[in-house]
């Protein structure tokens, strides 16, 4: 089986003085996630796709989910976990529970908070998960890297060409990723907040599938303008 | 949903924009998934239509041949999944005589319209039409190429008189290939003559009666009916010949697009009763035709596979300059494209 788990946990920290999670801000007059979801609902490879959300905004996930999608069979609304990676694995517990995990799982993760994302992109994560069992959605490095440990002073400047930016989705193949999980303390736990990375320390090849600059995550209130301008360019026929 | 649309924004220079759009509607939600490449995407993307026409028409998204696969449905008329070929005329009203194709009113993709280079196309039901499983995806990607021919001759057979023992085709191209290859099917009995400029683009014609030089055509060559696939300044010439080669009260069937105006020697049209029929484009009837020709005959399907030019899979804009610059060197054929952007 195919599964997606699009990614509602946050809360909209960063999105400055605004009560509501930024997954549910407007983007052209529609919730962002509902943007996202969308966009997964148009894959037929997916047999569920799960929309994890903190325990609060369950019913308000449903609720917009309903109005502004309807019925969907393939659609199932988790409850999030304390951080990312917990939040992915509450995801794979609903799995488990109520399909079981075959060998050849494998999970499609991604950010309620990218819409931009593209069928290739989608269709590039299924494909290579099937055949590597890991992989991350990244961009080449625009800018360059500056690596500074104490935040005062550069500590590296990395090779621009070896270096990445990471989007989502980030795809599994669900038994791999449950046993490296469960290998980590929760120390480990709590300091690996990015999927990919549990998978790459453990020695794990993880595949690039090539991103999109627009590929944008939307989590500040700058990214919320540059989003709705873009889509506000009006040579549209 | 966030639609990407990969617009033509100048000569030779591609850019994404984004469209809302709503998966649950009124229309049939499709991934293109083969689109292939004609003549007048070409004169889009080198900017030979002129500044006025591409000042008015751009940004737009180009390609108007193109297939898919169903992805939602909302209206309940196709399966998740279908493999469809798309229309690119869309009609804004119905006429009891004008066909869809001749409305001033219709619009089409890829000419003011945006074609078929976005994420996904959201089309009306009217405007699909499922193929069959057998049919090669990389033929099909120019179905909507070969209803041309099919509306072509589905005038012609409406107007022209019934004798129809030979029939002439000028055009070495695509089109020339596809209506000599329809023809030749439709009248298994007639004989089809091929007149071409260029040799080995006229060595591809192996199903022909007689292949003829455009240039060293014999006097005595008389043909009951002409097309002409020409299209071009070569237009001018072809319909002289067609003229010049047609027995009285012909019908000739013009189908190639020109930029200029034609100059035809309406003496002999006049003196020889001479039908001219034109056509362009082709509506829903013409694609159903088709794609039900196709199915009846699959070995035009296969004959048609000889036509492929090039097959390009697309992952980026890029990717999309590339395919065109690769398709304006291509030698023979049709363009494809694999649309995996």
């Amino acid at each position: 089986m195919i599964y997606a788990e699009i990614l509602a946990g946050g809360k909209g920290s960063r999105m400055g003085n605004v009560n509501m999670p930024k997954q549910f801000l407007s983007l052209n007059k529609r919730p962002i996630i509902i943007h996202t979801v969308e966009k997964f609902l148009l894959n037929d490879r997916f047999d569920k796709i799960l929309i994890v959300s903190p325990k609060e905004w369950i019913n308000h996930t449903k609720d917009i989910l309903k109005k502004f999608i309807g019925e969907d069979s393939r659609l199932v609304v988790v409850e999030g976990g304390s951080d990312r990676n917990e939040s992915i694995m509450n995801g794979i517990r609903y799995i488990e529970k109520e399909f079981g995990i075959q060998d050849d799982d494998i999970i499609v993760t991604h950010d309620s908070v990218r819409p931009f994302l593209t069928h290739r992109i989608i269709e590039e994560n299924i494909d290579a998960a099937l055949k590597y069992d890991a992989v991350d959605t990244v961009i080449s490095a625009i800018d360059t890297i500056i690596a500074s440990e104490d935040k005062e002073f550069i500590s590296d400047i990395p090779v621009r060409d070896t270096m990445f930016q990471g989007q989502t989705p980030q795809s599994f193949r669900i038994k791999k990723l449950v046993d490296l999980y469960e290998q980590l303390s929760d120390e480990q736990k709590a300091v690996l907040t990015d999927a990919c990375k549990i998978c790459s320390l453990a020695g794990e090849k993880v595949k690039l599938v090539r991103g999109e600059v627009f590929n944008i995550k939307v989590t500040t209130p700058y990214d919320l303008k540059v989003a709705n301008a873009i889509l506000q360019e009006r040579i549209s026929q | 949903m966030i639609n990407q649309t990969y617009r033509l924004v100048s000569p030779r220079q591609f850019e994404v924009t984004y469209k809302d759009k709503v998966i649950n509607s009124d229309k049939v939600v499709i991934r293109p998934t083969h689109l292939s490449i004609c003549a007048a995407d070409q004169r889009y993307y080198t900017g030979s239509r002129g500044k006025e026409v591409m000042d008015k028409k751009l940004p737009m998204a180009l390609i108007h041949e193109g297939i898919g696969k169903v992805m939602h449905d909302p209206t309940g008329t196709f399966k998740v999944g279908t493999r469809v070929v798309m229309v690119p005329n869309a009609p804004t009203e119905q006429h009891e005589i004008i066909a869809e194709n001749y409305l001033r009113t219709s619009r089409f993709r890829s000419s003011g319209y945006d074609g078929f280079m976005q994420d996904y196309m959201f089309m009306d039901p009217d405007r699909l039409v499922e193929l069959p499983d057998n049919l090669n995806p990389r033929v099909a990607a120019f179905t909507e190429l070969i209803t041309i021919t099919m509306h072509a001759l589905s005038r012609f057979e409406r107007i022209a008189h019934h004798k129809r023992d030979i029939f002439g085709v000028w055009g070495d191209g695509n089109l020339g290939f596809i209506t000599s290859l329809i023809l030749k099917k439709r009248y298994p009995n007639s004989k089809v003559y091929i007149f071409g400029k260029t040799p080995y683009k006229l060595d591809h014609f192996s199903f022909v009666d007689a292949v003829y030089q455009i240039n060293d055509i014999p006097d005595d060559v008389k043909l009951d009916h002409a097309f002409e696939c020409v299209g071009g300044r070569g237009s001018e010439s072809a319909v002289q010949q067609m003229i010049n080669h047609v027995e009285p009260e012909a019908s000739l069937a013009l189908l190639g697009v020109s930029e200029y105006p034609v100059e035809i020697e309406t003496r002999m049209v006049l003196e020889k009763g001479i039908t001219l029929i034109g056509s362009s484009r082709s509506g829903r009837e013409d694609f159903v035709r088709t794609v039900d020709f196709l199915a009846e005959y699959p070995e035009v399907a296969e004959y048609l596979e000889t036509l492929i030019g090039g097959c390009h899979p697309v992952h980026s804009i890029e990717d999309i300059t590339n395919v065109f610059e690769a398709d304006l060197t291509s030698s023979w054929g049709k363009t494809v494209i694999e649309w995996e952007i």
